[in-house]
């Protein structure tokens, strides 16, 4: 967001030298490539929505244009919503989701003020030990943890995914916060401890408030991370009614040989709704967010 | 007493430190302990294990399937990443052009990111469905070919197919940081390289490269760590078949472990996983170096 200024600047510096363009040669090598690269990252989108909505009549005949559909149907996501768990397991993602995140924020904000303004004896080493747990993978962590998991008793229930995913949120979220947190000037701190303000006042009433781009940036990039987690909600879980969406579409919806790809491809559409949505809200945040972890 | 206590900032560090920190211990710091002990022990799920040394190393290093999935996690890791970054590098260039309607291509370009991962892959085994597949039906109609792709059932053809989802999802996050980064050279570069006559080519070769170059390596370190742990893909496309084809090492051990019940042997090979990621690591700090190194920032 700070850069907006420079990305003005250089906008206008770059029209300034689109004269020396000719148009056909625009079109060629801007877009035309484009062009490609947006059909093809978008066309599985389409798919989903076109296999959604084609009743299975259609879906299973070489006849006809497969890219349109003849008789659109609603039929799989009635289905879906009313004879499978469907909105159960919708229901379950978010309360899992939304938990880890808020617990991981809250764990987050602390971590980051004390790493990047409290800076207590080996802050620095903490900062870094955070950001190489940000890099260890799930995939070599399932094995112990479902161990851990099964021996604390809380296997195949949600608590088992709302306490690990804030594996993967506090690392990335302290990261992030602790950039923001840098940004917020000294000097504000310095006047209110004058003033005689504690240290929780000053974090909560000076420099929370001043943070509240990043910790919305955290906090929707947490949210997708967890809803989008796979690998320890397939390892932790086995209850159909405790699965979570991109769970239970992998694993409820497939039957045997049959795919019933109606279905599915509902399913996968109103999983992946969620985040789309509110990825279409905050995609300012979203984005410095990512770029912003990666940059630091 | 107790408000200077509060107000000592060691002490407040460490006490605003501990909910954080005692989450990761518990479910990061010991569980990456305790894998790598079960790596040497012969655990069974619902058995606890003995120690018995290297054997589960021997055993996966002359196991077949093993070293299979080796060879398909390098392949790819590394084909996926090479096409990742040079689509990646070539979406951001096209992204960081003067066009109407920028942010509006920049949130949709990202969209294949952010969808659960596993959702996006039900549809690419939709279309890569052998019978019914909306590729091989085009390209069919085009008069390109004269039978269905059987894109998941043949073993390259498995493998190729995993590497082409994994780059249809990775190459936003790489192309979105690039143009993160491109959007910090200062536009007076250009400018003046122009002035002295550089061609296009030059410009990139001599300016927006060399600039970008501290990025890069953090955004390809992360690209490729992902890439290298991917697990979901593999499991909702192919589950490592066929023939184990398209079996990475993430996916075998998932696969020995919990279904197969041999927690043992998975955290084996999950083990053996961690010095390729040390590896990667250590390029990115020596890529972060560099960077600052550039920006002549202390530390």
């Amino acid at each position: 967001m700070s850069s907006a200024a420079g990305r003005r600047e250089e906008a206008t510096s770059i029209e300034g030298m689109t004269y020396l363009e000719s148009v056909p040669r625009r079109v060629v090598t801007l877009y035309l490539p484009l062009g490609v690269f947006l059909f093809v990252l978008l066309f599985p989108f389409y798919w989903m929505v076109m296999t959604s909505i084609k009743p299975n009549a259609e879906l299973l005949s070489r006849e006809g244009n497969p890219f349109w559909v003849a008789g659109p149907t609603l039929e799989h996501f009635r289905h879906l919503i009313f004879e499978t768990d469907y909105p159960q397991w919708m229901w379950n993602t978010v309360i899992v989701s939304v938990v880890s995140t808020f617990t991981s924020l809250l764990a987050s904000v602390l971590a980051a003020y004390a790493i990047e303004r409290l800076r207590f004896r080996g802050s620095r080493q903490v900062g870094l030990a955070i950001f190489l747990a940000y890099l260890v993978p799930p995939s070599i962590l399932f094995i112990p943890l479902a161990a851990i998991v099964f021996k604390l008793g809380i296997f195949d229930t949600r608590w088992a995914l709302i306490l690990t995913y804030p594996t993967f949120l506090i690392p990335f979220c302290t990261w992030l916060l602790m950039g923001y947190f840098r940004t917020i000037p000294f000097e504000l701190e310095e006047c209110a401890l004058i003033d005689g303000a504690t240290r929780w006042q000053i974090l909560v009433k000076i420099i929370l408030p001043l943070a509240v781009p990043g910790l919305i940036s955290a906090g929707i990039f947490a949210f997708t991370l967890s809803w989008n987690e796979f690998i320890y909600a397939l390892t932790f879980i086995s209850s159909s009614e405790v699965k979570t969406v991109p769970i239970a579409v992998v694993t409820e919806l497939v039957e045997g040989d049959v795919y019933h790809w109606g279905p599915l491809m509902a399913g996968a559409l109103l999983g992946s709704l969620p985040v789309a949505v509110m990825y279409s809200f905050f995609v300012e945040y979203y984005v410095s967010g990512m770029t912003g972890a990666v940059k630091e | 007493m107790n408000t200077k206590l509060l107000n000592n900032r060691h002490f407040l560090g460490l006490l605003f430190m501990l909910p954080a920190g005692a989450l990761l211990v518990v479910f990061l710091t010991y569980p990456l302990g305790l894998g790598t002990w079960l790596g040497f022990t012969d655990t069974k799920i619902g058995r606890a294990g003995h120690w018995i040394g290297l054997e589960n190393f021997d055993v996966l290093i002359h196991d077949g399937v093993a070293q299979l999935s080796l060879f398909n996690t390098l392949f790819y890791t590394i084909v996926a990443s090479v096409l990742k970054f040079a689509l990646g590098l070539w979406l951001a260039l096209l992204l960081n052009r003067n066009l109407p309607f920028k942010s509006f291509f920049r949130a949709v370009v990202l969209l294949p990111f952010i969808v659960p991962t596993a959702l996006s892959a039900i549809a690419f085994w939709w279309i890569y469905d052998a019978q019914f597949s909306v590729v091989s039906w085009a390209l069919v109609k085009m008069g390109l070919i004269h039978r269905y792709i059987d894109f998941l059932g043949d073993p390259w053809n498995a493998r190729l197919a995993t590497v082409a989802a994994n780059v249809w999802r990775g190459v936003p996050f790489v192309a979105i940081c690039l143009l993160a980064g491109l959007q910090t050279i200062p536009p007076s570069l250009y400018e003046a390289a122009a002035l002295d006559g550089a061609s296009p080519w030059q410009r990139f070769r001599h300016v927006t490269l060399p600039l970008l170059t501290p990025i890069i390596a953090v955004v390809m370190t992360f690209s490729v760590l992902f890439t290298f742990t991917d697990f979901q893909l593999i499991y909702v496309l192919t589950r490592g078949g066929p023939l184990n084809a398209t079996h990475l090492m993430a996916t075998l051990s998932f696969q020995r472990a919990i279904p197969g019940g041999n927690l043992g042997e998975g955290a084996a090979l999950a083990t053996l996983m961690i010095p390729f990621l040390l590896a990667a690591i250590l390029f990115s700090y020596f890529g972060l170096q560099r960077r600052r190194w550039q920006q002549g920032t202390r530390d």
